[in-house]
C-alpha cells in the first residue's frame, strides 16, 4: 500500500458532504478528481486522517449557460467535459482553448475544475484563466455560503481562501464584453508537462477600434496567478500595434513578475519566455477581437 | 486503522466483489486482488501512463484512483482487448507487426490509451497520435514504431 491509512467517507449529497466537513474539517482532505491529491498520498507527503470523496455528489457535476450569457460550472465537472462541450467554446472561448493544455487526456478524464482551483498550484492553467475571466467562486459550508472573486481566492502557494469546513462548489464566469479577443499560450518541455511559463490574455476593443481594456494573467511565474496590471494599463487606449504590444510585453516580463530559477529554466529565461508569449498572445487576441462576430 | 469497504466492480465484463481498505489503489486491486497483472505499475504517481485502464470507457491512470472509487463502475484492462488467445485486438496486431514494443512494459498503457483514441479519431495525423500518447512513457522504441502501429491500425480499420 502506498498511502498511509485513512478513514474514508463518500457522501452522496452536498448537504452530507458539508456536514462531514463541519465535524471533521481540520483533519479531512477533500478528494475530487484526485489527480494531484493521490500522488501526494502515494508519496505520503500528506497523511490525512479522513478522506472525503466528492465523486458521488452528482449535484456538483454540471455545466450550463447562465442567464447573463456567462457560464456556471459545478466544481465536480471533469476537465474533459469542458474540452468536449460546445457551450464552453461559445460562452468562454479562452477556457476552451486552455483545457487541452492541462496534462494529458487520461488526467483530464478524472481531473475536475473545482479540484484544480482548490489545489491552487501556481503552475496550473485553470487558476490563471479563472483570474483572467474574473471568475467568482461559491464557497459553501453547513448553514451558509459566500462568493469570492478568483483574485481573492488564491492566497499563495497551494493556499486558498477556503476554510477547513468550506467547500468550493461552483464557478461562475461572467460573459465576455463585446469585441473581446482571447489567447492562451504556454511553453512546456513536453506536451502535457507543467508549463515553464504560460499566459492568458484578453483584449476588448472600443467603438473606435482601439484597446479599451486588456488583461494579462501568467502561470508559473510566482506563488499564485500573476496579473500584469501595469502592462494592461499601457495597452488601454493603444492601437494594439507592434510597438504597443512590445512595450506591454517588456513591462510585464521585466517589472511585474518574479519567476524563480528551477531545474528547467532560469529566472532570466522565464522572463524571456514571458515576453515572447505575451507578444504572441496579444497579437492573437487583438486579431480575434478585430474579426469577432459581435 | 481504517476499516474495509465493499467494492463491486465489473472488470472486462465480469462482476467482482471484494472488501478492501480505502487506501488500496485501483492498480494494486487489479493486480493483487483480481490477478490481472497485465496492468503494469511504473511510477505510481500518475506520470508514466503504464497503468492506464478504461474507467467507464475513458482512459484513466489506475495508480491514482482508489479501488473503492470503482464501486459500481466498469473497468477494462488490457486483458479485455483480445477476443481469444489466437485472436489479438487489431491494435495489438499492429503493434506486433510494426515492432511497436520491445520490452513491452509500457505496452498495456499505450494500448488502453490508444483504443478509445482511435474510436474517437479514425483518421489521426501523426501530430495527433504523438499528442495522444504524450502521457505514456516508452524507454525502448523511441515512439516511432508505436506511431507506425497506430497509423497501420487506423488504415486497416478504415478499410474494413
Amino acid at each position: 500500500m502506498k498511502p498511509a491509512p485513512f478513514e474514508y467517507q463518500a457522501p452522496k449529497s452536498l448537504e452530507a458532504a458539508l456536514d462531514v466537513l463541519a465535524r471533521h474539517g481540520g483533519d479531512a482532505k477533500v478528494l475530487a478528481g484526485g489527480q494531484s491529491l493521490i500522488p501526494v498520498l502515494n508519496f505520503r507527503l500528506a497523511q490525512p486522517a479522513l478522506l472525503v470523496d466528492l465523486n458521488r455528489v452528482s449535484e456538483l457535476d454540471f455545466l450550463r449557460r447562465s442567464e447573463d450569457g456567462g457560464l456556471r460550472i459545478g466544481a465536480l465537472t471533469r476537465q474533459r467535459r469542458l474540452e468536449r462541450d460546445a457551450v464552453v467554446k461559445e460562452a468562454a472561448p479562452l477556457l476552451a482553448e486552455t483545457v487541452p493544455w492541462i496534462a494529458h487526456p487520461q488526467i483530464r478524464n478524472r481531473g475536475t475544475v473545482g479540484g484544480s482551483l482548490a489545489h491552487a498550484d501556481p503552475a496550473a492553467e485553470l487558476p490563471a484563466v479563472a483570474v483572467a475571466l474574473r471568475a467568482r467562486f461559491r464557497l459553501a459550508k453547513a448553514g451558509g455560503e459566500r462568493w469570492v472573486d478568483a483574485k481573492e481566492f488564491f492566497a499563495g502557494l497551494f493556499t486558498t481562501a477556503l476554510e477547513p469546513d468550506e467547500l468550493l462548489t461552483e464557478i461562475a464566469l461572467p460573459p465576455l464584453p463585446a469585441r473581446t479577443g482571447w489567447s492562451f499560450q504556454e511553453i512546456a518541455r513536453r506536451h502535457g508537462d507543467y508549463a515553464m511559463v504560460g499566459v492568458a490574455a484578453l483584449v476588448t476593443l472600443g467603438d473606435d477600434g482601439r484597446c479599451r481594456e486588456a488583461r494579462l494573467v501568467y502561470l508559473s511565474v510566482g506563488d499564485r496567478p500573476v496579473e500584469a496590471r501595469g502592462a494592461a494599463a499601457l495597452l488601454a487606449g493603444s492601437d494594439l500595434g507592434p510597438d504597443a504590444i512590445a512595450a506591454a510585453a517588456d513591462k510585464a516580463s521585466r517589472d511585474e513578475m518574479n519567476p524563480r530559477t528551477d531545474v528547467h529554466a532560469t529566472t532570466e529565461f522565464k522572463r524571456h519566455l514571458a515576453r515572447v508569449l505575451t507578444g504572441r498572445a496579444l497579437r492573437t487576441a487583438a486579431e480575434r477581437a478585430r474579426n469577432g462576430r459581435s | 486503522m481504517s476499516g474495509t469497504y465493499k467494492v463491486a466492480v465489473t472488470v472486462n465484463g465480469q462482476a467482482h466483489e471484494r472488501d478492501v481498505e480505502p487506501r488500496l489503489l485501483l492498480s494494486d486491486f487489479l493486480r493483487h486482488e483480481l490477478n490481472l497483472t497485465g496492468t503494469h505499475v511504473g511510477c505510481e504517481h500518475g506520470v508514466c501512463g503504464a497503468c492506464t485502464v478504461l474507467f467507464d470507457g475513458e482512459p484513466v491512470r489506475s495508480c491514482i484512483l482508489l479501488a473503492v472509487q470503482a464501486d459500481g463502475h466498469a473497468v477494462t484492462t488490457v486483458e479485455g482487448l483480445a477476443q481469444g488467445p489466437e485472436q489479438l485486438h487489431p491494435l495489438q496486431e499492429a503493434f506486433w507487426e510494426c515492432h511497436g514494443l520491445q520490452c513491452g512494459f509500457c505496452t498495456p498503457g499505450f494500448l488502453m490509451t490508444l483504443v478509445p483514441f482511435l474510436e474517437e479519431n479514425p483518421d489521426p495525423s501523426e501530430a495527433e497520435i504523438r499528442q495522444a500518447i504524450s502521457g505514456n512513457l516508452c524507454r525502448c522504441t523511441g515512439y516511432q514504431h508505436i506511431v507506425d502501429a497506430v497509423q497501420q491500425a487506423a488504415a486497416k480499420r478504415r478499410a474494413s
